[in-house]
C-alpha cells in the first residue's frame, strides 16, 4: 500500500510536477472544505437553514485559501496579493451594485470570470511545463482550456444580450448549425493533435481561438426567453471547468467543488427544458418550432376587451382570492415594488392574495421569486407552477404583469401550436383575468395569444409599473 | 498520471453524484441564490491559481497569467458569497401584525 503510493508519488512527480508532496495538515483542511461545500448547498434546500449555508461556504473556502498559502511550492506572496485584492474589490463592488433585476447579467459575468480563471491557470500549465507533458496530462488540460475558453466568450455574449448591449434576438444565418460544429469538430481535432504530439507550441494557441469562437457562435443564436435554460447550461460548463482544473493540477477539493457546480447547473438546465418542452439541442441549435399558429388578427379581431386602472379596482374590490402572475416584463418595467405595495393594500382588505411563478419567468431560474422577495412579499406566497394550478377554478381574479407565452392556452389544448405541450399557468380558468401588457405584441414564441380573446380576459395596454400604480390608487380610493 | 486519474474520475463522479442528489431538494424558489452560491463555491479554483501566482520556477508572463486567475477567481469568491447572501436575507416569512 505504501510502496505503492510511494511509486505513484514518483511517478506522479517525473512527469506532474504538482504532484508535489503536500503537508498533511493542508490535506486535512481540504478534506473538510470539500465537507463544507456539501454542506452548504444541502443547507440550501431549506429556508430556515440557507442563510447558514453560505457562512459554512465561507468558512470552507477561507480555510482553503489560507491552507494553500502555507504550500511548499508557494515561494512570493506578491502577485498573488495584488491579484486577490483586485478580485476581492471587484466582487465587492458587484455584489454591493447589482440591482436585483440585473442578477441574470451579473451571473452570467460571473460565470465568464470563473472560467477565464480555470483557461488562464490551463494555458500557464500548459507553457511551464509543456516539455514534461504526456498525452493525458495534456488531454487534462486542453479539456480545461477548451471548456475554460468557450464558457468565457459565451458568457460575455450571454451577459451582453441580458443588459441589451447585443441584440437580444437570436441571430442566425445560412448554413450555422455545420458551420459551429465544424469550428467545434476543428477545435477537437486540433486537441487530439496536441496530445499526440505535445511538442508542438503551435496547436495550442490555435486550439485557443478555435474555444473562443466556439462560445461565441454557440450563444449568438440563442434568443432572450432561452437565456434561462443558457444560464443554467453555463452554469454547469463554469463548473465542469473547475473540475478539469483539479484533473490538471491534480487537485481533488477542485473536482469536488466543480463536480457540484456542474451538477446543479445541468440539473437546473434540464428543469427549464422541461419547463418549455424543449430538448436540449433543440434549444442549443435553436430549430425553428414545429405547427402554425393561427394570424394575430384572426385570433384577437373584434373579441379583445379593453379595461380601465379604475374598472380593475372594482373587480378586486369584490375579490376574494387574487393571483398574479410575474413574467420578465414585470423585472423590465421595474414593477416589483409597486407589486409589493399592491400585495399589502389588497392583504390589509382581507384580500387572499398569491404569487403564480412559472419556471421559465424572467431570464434566469428563480429570478421572479428573488425580485418578489426584494419587494418584502411572503415567500409563502410565491406558489410554484404545479401547485397553483389546481387552484385556478378557485380564483376570482388573476393579473397577469410582463408575462405572455407562459399563459397561452393553446400550449395546452392546441396540438399543432409551436408551443403544444409546454406547460402553462391555467389562468384561463380563473373567473377573471386582467392582463397588463403595453399591447398586443408577441411573446418570444412569436405566437398570438387566445386568452386575450377571452370572455373573461381583459386587457389594460399600459407600463406595468405605471398601471399597478394606477390600480392601487384607484383601489385607495373605494 | 495513470492511477491519479483513476482515483480523480472516481471522486469526480462521486461528488456529481452528491450534487445531484443535494441540489434535487432545492426549492426552485432559491435557484437564482443556489447558482450563485455554486459559482462561489466552484471558485475554489483560486488554489490552483495561487499556486501559479505564488511559483518561484516559472517565468513573469506565467505568474502574471497566474495573478489574472487569482484576480477572477476571487471576484467569484467574494462576489458570490456576497450576492447570494443578500438575496437569501431578503426571503422573509410572512411579518405578525
Amino acid at each position: 500500500m505504501v510502496a505503492a503510493a510511494k511509486t505513484t508519488a514518483l511517478h506522479a512527480a517525473t512527469t506532474w510536477p504538482h504532484t508535489a508532496h503536500w503537508p498533511w495538515y493542508v490535506t486535512l483542511v481540504y478534506m473538510a472544505a470539500a465537507v463544507m461545500f456539501a454542506l452548504s448547498l444541502k443547507w440550501l434546500s431549506s429556508h430556515k437553514t440557507a442563510r447558514r449555508g453560505v457562512k459554512i461556504g465561507e468558512i470552507g473556502m477561507a480555510a482553503a485559501i489560507l491552507a494553500t498559502l502555507f504550500l511548499p511550492e508557494v515561494r512570493q506572496y506578491n502577485w498573488i496579493f495584488a491579484g486577490a485584492v483586485i478580485g476581492a474589490a471587484i466582487g465587492v463592488l458587484l455584489a454591493v451594485l447589482t440591482p436585483m433585476t440585473a442578477v441574470p447579467q451579473q451571473t452570467a459575468l460571473s460565470h465568464a470570470f470563473g472560467a477565464l480563471a480555470a483557461a488562464l491557470v490551463g494555458t500557464a500549465e500548459f507553457y511551464g511545463h509543456h516539455a514534461q507533458l504526456t498525452a493525458g496530462s495534456t488531454a487534462a488540460i486542453g479539456l480545461e482550456s477548451l471548456l475554460g475558453y468557450l464558457t468565457f466568450t459565451g458568457s460575455l455574449i450571454a451577459a451582453g444580450k441580458l443588459q441589451e448591449v447585443l441584440p437580444t434576438r437570436p441571430i442566425s444565418y445560412p448554413l450555422q448549425n455545420p458551420m459551429n460544429l465544424s469550428v467545434l469538430a476543428a477545435a477537437v481535432a486540433c486537441g487530439v493533435w496536441m496530445c499526440i504530439s505535445p511538442h508542438i507550441v503551435f496547436l495550442y494557441p490555435v486550439f485557443v481561438g478555435l474555444s473562443l469562437l466556439f462560445g461565441v457562435l454557440l450563444i449568438i443564436p440563442i434568443g432572450g426567453g432561452d437565456m434561462p435554460t443558457v444560464i443554467a447550461l453555463l452554469n454547469s460548463y463554469a463548473g465542469l471547468s473547475a473540475s478539469a482544473m483539479g484533473f490538471v493540477v491534480n487537485n481533488k477539493l477542485l473536482i469536488i467543488a466543480g463536480a457540484l457546480e456542474g451538477s446543479s447547473g445541468f440539473i437546473l438546465s434540464m428543469i427549464m427544458c422541461q419547463a418549455m418542452n424543449r430538448s436540449f439541442l433543440n434549444v442549443l441549435f435553436g430549430q425553428a418550432a414545429n405547427g402554425k399558429s393561427a394570424p394575430a388578427d384572426d385570433v384577437y379581431g373584434g373579441k379583445i376587451r379593453t379595461t380601465t386602472a379604475e374598472e380593475v379596482a372594482d373587480i378586486l374590490a369584490s375579490a376574494r382570492r387574487v393571483v398574479i402572475v410575474p413574467g420578465y416584463g414585470l423585472a423590465v418595467a421595474q414593477a416589483q415594488h409597486v407589486t409589493g405595495e399592491l400585495f399589502e393594500l389588497l392583504d390589509s382588505k382581507g384580500v387572499d392574495v398569491q404569487f403564480a411563478i412559472h419556471p421559465v419567468a424572467g431570464r434566469m431560474p428563480g429570478h421572479m421569486n428573488v425580485l418578489l422577495a426584494e419587494a418584502d412579499i411572503p415567500y409563502d406566497r410565491l406558489q410554484e407552477m404545479e401547485h397553483i394550478n389546481e387552484q385556478f377554478a378557485d380564483v376570482d381574479v388573476v393579473i397577469v404583469n410582463g408575462a405572455n407565452d407562459v399563459v397561452n392556452p393553446d400550449a395546452r389544448d392546441n396540438p399543432g401550436s409551436p408551443i403544444a405541450g409546454m406547460p402553462i399557468l391555467n389562468v384561463d380558468k380563473a373567473r377573471t383575468v386582467v392582463v397588463i401588457k403595453r399591447s398586443l405584441s408577441p411573446g418570444f414564441a412569436g405566437i398570438a395569444n387566445p386568452l386575450f380573446a377571452r370572455d373573461n380576459c381583459l386587457m389594460l395596454f399600459a407600463d406595468g409599473k405605471k398601471a399597478t400604480l394606477d390600480i392601487i390608487q384607484e383601489v385607495k380610493k373605494l | 498520471m495513470g492511477s491519479s486519474l483513476t482515483s480523480n474520475l472516481f471522486v469526480f463522479i462521486l461528488a456529481a453524484f452528491l450534487g445531484y442528489e443535494v441540489v434535487r431538494r432545492v426549492s426552485p424558489q432559491l435557484h437564482t441564490p443556489l447558482m450563485s452560491l455554486t459559482n462561489a463555491i466552484s471558485a475554489i479554483s483560486v488554489v490552483g491559481a495561487i499556486t501559479i501566482a505564488g511559483s518561484h520556477r516559472d517565468g513573469v508572463l506565467l505568474i502574471s497569467l497566474g495573478a489574472i486567475a487569482v484576480a477572477c477567481a476571487m471576484i467569484n469568491v467574494v462576489g458570490g458569497f456576497m450576492i447570494t447572501d443578500r438575496m437569501l436575507k431578503m426571503f422573509k416569512k410572512r411579518k405578525d401584525k
